[in-house]
């Protein structure tokens, strides 16, 4: 039997719902309005006219063409890092039982539960001590610390969802260890990998706390909107700037989450 | 001639357990071969040991002739067919069959047309494009058996193969798996905890029981000259007999087992056995009548056939069976 889907909401709830989402992404829609606006000093409401030459002038800019091929640069070797050493995590962990297995896991997961702030200062700190120069390199392990921790998540749910016997009956036809993950586990984990692949872009392409304490002289993306804020001169190019960010990592998350949501079927586990 | 199968004096033990415990074990080549027993009796892990994955902790293996500790399964002419099948789901009924000739490098077209072979041999042709998902469980498991048969093994491996088929496949699937061995002349190992299936597949049976043999021998061996307590009890629920009731009867044994069906209800000739005893239960199984008879604190199945007349509970009756349905056994 089927609810009844067209029962409606009380009034109240519905404009608390309104009100809410209204709350969440009215300041969002300011940021792009503020994106056209003739005023560069300060956000003046309404905006005194509109205009598209911000554009033009971020075009223009070569820190912003800076600070964005350094940020494309980390999320994607950060990426890459977090795609293997996630994979091969998620794979110990789900095919075999070892002692400290359930310890690992934890471990692997803490540094997205923990506030940024303190693998900020752990990394820091560690870093200093070991006497490794702050430069790129040293955000990208600070970006990887936390991409991992996606990669594995994602990979992991699917690992689980895998049957060990398609790896032995693999095995069992005459393929090495090799071949195995070629044609068995890679097109099976394939979509999960794509999708923690891409969320750890996107976090890692906005990520403002770590990269302030694993940073040098360098300034990624968000790092670069953070300081030219406090600049009164040509305002909106932030905001053309912030559109940009949103759009690369907003498509990510929702592929993402496309790829992800189908596919319940355990693999290999029908009988 | 060279066993297909060798075990010397080989183990497997997980730790403190031991899954399978100095077992001797030698398979002809051709043979069909039953491993019978129920879970956690080591008979899996045989199966497994001889697929390679896993590795025994004591004694020696060989697959005609060849040493087989330390040869992964991708190394070994015996293939398996998985309880649960273990179909590839991103891959078509035709690539699965083709998989391991593909990992063997064998060219599209005639990988494809050993594939296409195949599926006809275990009469599914024209499934090819469908996706294992699509398939319903008999048929899924013949691409697993026609997977398995394309390499061509020396020896197949059967994991509980008709565990998961209901009864009208499972005895359809016997007939052909029985059929498929003696024409393609390979020696076939399978795993079962279903004694029928056992009995009536198998050239010969080894019974298990906490990872050893209890016995190994034909079925009809196993089923009418059961040597120990265990192999009565599990293989066709035979009665077994005290060495009290033994005595009484004049038979000196420390125990004997006694086929449900070999024993009547009523009056006895003079050259049978008889015991007296109250019916404490008693069920109807369709072909036969199954009668709990109460012998001096011993209970004891009479399978009586459906013809005959069902005493009723409490009635007073007289066992009655021939002396050469009475098998003796060593052990208690």
């Amino acid at each position: 039997m089927r609810s009844d889907r067209s029962t409606t909401a009380p009034l109240g709830l519905k404009i608390a719902a309104i009100g809410g989402l209204a709350f969440l992404h009215i300041p969002i829609l300011l940021i792009f309005l503020y994106a056209f606006t003739t005023e560069e000093k300060s956000y003046q409401f309404p905006p005194p006219g509109l205009t598209l030459q911000w554009f033009a002038v971020t075009w223009n800019r070569p820190d912003v063409w800076a600070a964005l091929t350094l940020s494309v640069k980390v999320a994607t070797i950060a990426t890459a890092i977090a795609l293997v050493l996630g994979t091969l995590c998620a794979a110990a962990v789900s095919q075999t039982r070892f002692f400290g297995r359930e310890t690992i896991s934890l471990l692997v997961i803490l540094p997205i539960a923990l506030p940024g702030i303190i693998t900020g200062i752990a990394l820091r700190s560690a870093f200093s001590m070991a006497d490794i120069p702050f430069s790129f390199w040293t955000i990208v392990l600070g970006h990887a610390t936390f991409c991992i921790v996606v990669v594995y998540n994602n990979a992991v749910a699917r690992f689980r969802r895998v049957s060990g016997s398609l790896i032995e009956a693999s095995m069992d036809l005459g393929a090495d260890g090799f071949q195995t993950f070629r044609h068995i586990i890679l097109p099976n984990i394939g979509t999960a990998l794509l999708a923690g692949g891409m969320l750890a872009f996107a976090l890692s392409f906005d990520e403002v706390i770590v990269t302030t304490f694993t940073g040098g002289q360098q300034s990624t993306l968000p790092i670069w909107m953070l300081e030219e804020l406090i600049r009164p001169r040509q305002r909106p190019v932030t905001n053309v700037v912030a559109m940009v960010v949103m759009l690369v990592t907003f498509l990510p998350i929702l592929a993402a989450y496309y790829l992800t949501r189908d596919g319940d079927q355990i693999a290999g586990a029908g009988k | 001639m060279t066993a297909a199968v060798l075990f010397e004096n080989v183990s497997r033990h997980f730790g403190a357990v031991k899954a399978v415990d100095a077992v001797d074990l030698e398979i002809a080549a051709g043979e069909f071969f039953a491993m019978l027993g129920p879970s956690g009796s080591g008979k899996t892990t045989c199966l497994r040991l001889m697929a390679g994955f896993e590795q025994p902790t004591g004694g020696h293996i060989e697959i005609f002739g060849e040493t087989a500790e330390g040869v992964p399964p991708y190394r070994r002419s015996v293939n398996t067919v998985f309880q649960d099948y273990a179909l590839f789901p991103h891959l078509s009924i035709l690539d699965n069959v083709a998989y391991g000739l593909m990992v063997k490098g064998v060219g599209k077209s005639e990988r494809r047309k050993a594939a296409e072979d195949a599926l006809a041999m275990v009469k599914l042709p024209g499934y090819g494009q469908r996706r294992p998902g699509q398939l319903s469980g008999g048929q899924r498991q013949r691409v697993a058996l026609a997977r398995a048969l394309v390499n061509k093994p020396k020896v197949l491996l059967l994991d509980e193969p008709l565990g998961a088929l209901d009864l009208k496949l499972r005895e359809q699937m016997q007939e052909e798996l029985k059929s498929l061995q003696k024409s393609l002349g390979i020696t076939f190992v399978f795993v079962t905890h279903d004694q029928g299936e056992a009995l009536s597949m198998a050239d010969r049976i080894a019974v298990f029981n906490d990872g050893k043999i209890q016995q190994l021998g034909t079925p009809e061996d196993i089923y009418k000259r059961p040597q120990t307590r265990f192999v009565a009890d599990f293989v066709g629920s035979s009665n077994v007999l005290s060495s009290a009731i033994c005595a009484r009867l004049g038979v000196p044994a420390k125990a004997a087992s006694l086929r449900p069906e070999a024993i009547a209800i009523g009056t006895s000739w003079a050259e049978q056995l008889s015991l007296p005893g109250t019916v404490t239960a008693r069920s109807f199984l369709g072909a036969t009548n199954r009668v709990s008879v109460d012998c001096n604190g011993e209970k004891i199945i009479v399978a009586s056939p459906a013809a005959m007349p069902v005493p009723e509970i409490g009635a007073d009756v007289q066992l009655a069976f021939s002396r050469n349905d009475l098998h003796l056994m060593e052990e208690a």
